[in-house]
């Protein structure tokens, strides 16, 4: 039987915080996870929620106050398992006076590739993220966005088996996101696993086999994107245009109007009786889209707080 | 040097280079020019003394600048600028990239040192002097003036696992001053009554190295010989006092979080 890909046993980690290092804020909480090989999982939740230190913790950049992991089979704290892994950090940041093509061929020194598969490898991994045009550019000169490119390219550059981003779209454009969806999904493809963090919900609904929620360093709850409250529709908004002189029907009267335009909510089974008598009023229907409760609300919730009105995805994805 | 080491120092030495480290080359040269010909213009018969004792001079001060400076940054720049989370993850153990750090700094303060040699052998040319067999107490001097870069080096990599880089700059300084005078300060040790300062003084003097030992600058600017058993010693000392450096660095270094 082989191992799971991640193990994690009880981890946690306290900061200790103040002049004298008196104060403590326990920043992860006896996290017990066990992810599959071969598995997308989503880690999600709010800022400050714990996330990165988890990252960091199985990366062995800092060490936990008790508790175990285990990657591939090996405890953490072997330098062997860095071999596997690959490790995109938060806000990625490199050696500036390098190219990217430099940063990529130094990466790949600490794997076992001769000269001619380095070249290879680093010219197709360019290719990949998007940069080949700007392989032979200083880092310095690197938007936000072309460096979490390289971040990466780096972290997958050696295929690894188990591949950890800490936030992979963060200061993406959308085609940005959109080719790191589609590069996640070819990591599943080839059978690796990938342990990734982020805020944003339609992201993980998307890829991932699994999420995990984290909440002030607790883990709420794992399991199915499909099976969390939070992503299920609690109503439509319907947007739409009325011709001029046109009054709207009574049964509309909750509609807004702004900007010229008119939006409505309305439950997901009242949808179909709500277009009909729009068509017989004579708007043009310009969107129908689907309203959930942000992640905000559903993290207030689980926090035990009254969530606020829902609004549209869109708002969130930033 | 191992798999990880190797490139981690040539990245830092290519670091140096890329940051313009090396334009201090051309103040050197300057320097060297100047005096060259100033002394050129005199030419009372020293010369020689003159050109070896500046250029010497110029030489270890220039390293050591950069010794303590740079030598403090190598780990905590890393640090500040998150470049260590990729490398670290990545199969490269701490102690590796600390070495290979150090090892990339010393490359780094050889070949600005080999340069300004060249420079110095240039100026002493110039001022038409043949070269004979009493000037490899020059190269000898140069010898020890690395092997302090080397002490200083592991001294501010050592300093900079544990506190910040302003302290580490200051403690570095302070430990290089103390060795520096460590023979007085052994002295005082003998003469003071008060015990307690006496022990101190000792202590002071055993902990620091003593950096005179190391400076053969006049030695060479005289053309005296040198001999072999410090040469001897002196590379023992150097060797021993890294290598507890380096350990102690890496022992600290391996425990802490990086934040
Ligand atoms: N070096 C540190 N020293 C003290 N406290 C820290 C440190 N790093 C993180 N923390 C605290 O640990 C908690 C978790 O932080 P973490 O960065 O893991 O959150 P996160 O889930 O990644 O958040 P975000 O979504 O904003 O990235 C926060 O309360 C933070 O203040
Ligand atoms: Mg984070």
């Amino acid at each position: 039987m082989s191992a799971s890909a991640i193990e994690i046993s009880e981890l946690t980690k306290d900061y200790r915080l103040g002049f004298w290092h008196n104060r403590v804020r326990r920043s992860l909480d006896h996290l017990t996870l066990k992810i599959e090989d071969g598995e997308i999982f989503g880690f999600l939740g709010p800022n400050g929620a714990g996330k990165t230190t988890t990252l960091k913790l199985l990366m062995g950049l800092i060490f936990p106050t008790s508790g175990t992991a285990r990657i591939c089979g090996r405890p953490i704290d072997d330098v062997k398992v860095h071999a596997e892994i690959g490790y995109l950090p938060e806000q990625p940041y490199f050696y500036d006076y390098l190219t990217a093509r430099e940063l990529l061929d130094y990466y790949a020194r600490f794997a076992n590739y001769n000269s001619a598969e380095r070249r290879e490898r680093v010219n197709r991994f360019l290719e990949l993220v998007g940069l080949a045009s700007a392989a032979n550019v200083q880092l310095r000169k690197f938007s936000k966005g072309m460096l979490q490119r390289v971040g990466i390219a780096q972290a997958i550059l050696h295929d690894p088996k188990v591949v950890f981003l800490d936030e992979p779209m963060s200061g993406l454009d959308p085609i940005g996101r959109r080719e790191v969806r589609d590069i996640i999904h070819n990591l599943k493809i080839q059978g690796r696993t990938v342990f990734f963090s982020t805020h944003i919900l339609s992201d993980a609904e998307m890829l991932c086999d699994r999420v995990g929620v984290l909440v002030e360093g607790k883990l709420q709850g794992v399991g199915a994107p499909s099976e969390m409250v939070s992503m299920q529709v609690n109503a439509m908004e319907i947007l739409f245009e009325l011709r001029e002189g046109l009054a709207l029907p009574a049964t509309l009267a909750a509609a807004k109007s702004i900007g010229g335009r008119n939006h409505v909510e309305v439950p997901e089974e009242k949808l179909y009786a709500t277009l009909d008598e729009l068509r017989k009023c004579g708007a043009r229907i310009l969107s129908v889209s689907p309203v959930r409760p942000t992640l905000e609300d559903y993290f207030l919730k689980l926090a035990g707080k009254k969530p606020s009105a829902p609004v549209p995805m869109e708002a969130v994805s930033r | 040097m191992s798999a990880t080491t190797g490139p981690v120092a040539i990245n830092t030495f290519r670091e140096a280079v890329r940051d313009r480290v090396l334009y201090n080359l051309i103040f050197f040269a300057l320097l060297m020019m100047g005096a060259a010909i100033l002394v050129g213009e005199i030419s009372i018969g020293i010369e020689r003394l003159v050109i070896i004792d500046l250029g010497l001079t110029a030489i270890s001060i220039f390293g050591l600048v950069m010794s303590v400076f740079l030598g403090v940054g190598l780990v905590s720049k890393e640090i500040e600028k998150r470049t260590l989370y990729t490398l670290l993850a990545k199969p490269i153990e701490r102690w590796q990239f600390l070495l290979g750090k150090y090892a990339g700094l010393l490359i780094t303060l050889a070949v600005n040192t080999a340069a300004m040699t060249l420079g110095l052998a240039a100026a002493l040319f110039y001022v038409g002097r043949p070269f004979v067999r009493s000037d490899a107490s020059i190269l000898i001097a140069i010898y020890f003036i690395l092997l302090e870069f080397a002490l200083i080096t592991a001294l501010a990599l050592f300093f900079s696992c544990f506190t910040s880089p302003m302290l580490s700059t200051l403690f570095t300084i302070g430990v290089f001053v103390a060795g520096v005078f460590a023979a007085d300060i052994r002295n005082f040790g003998a003469l003071a009554k008060n015990p307690a300062l006496k022990g101190i003084a000792t202590l002071v003097y055993y902990l620091v190295p003593n950096f005179q030992n190391f400076n053969a600058i006049a030695a060479a600017g005289h053309g005296d010989h040198i001999p072999a058993s410090l040469v001897g010693q002196n590379t023992m000392y150097a060797v021993l006092y890294v290598a507890v450096l380096v350990l102690a660095s890496s022992a600290i270094f391996s425990r802490r979080n990086l934040k």
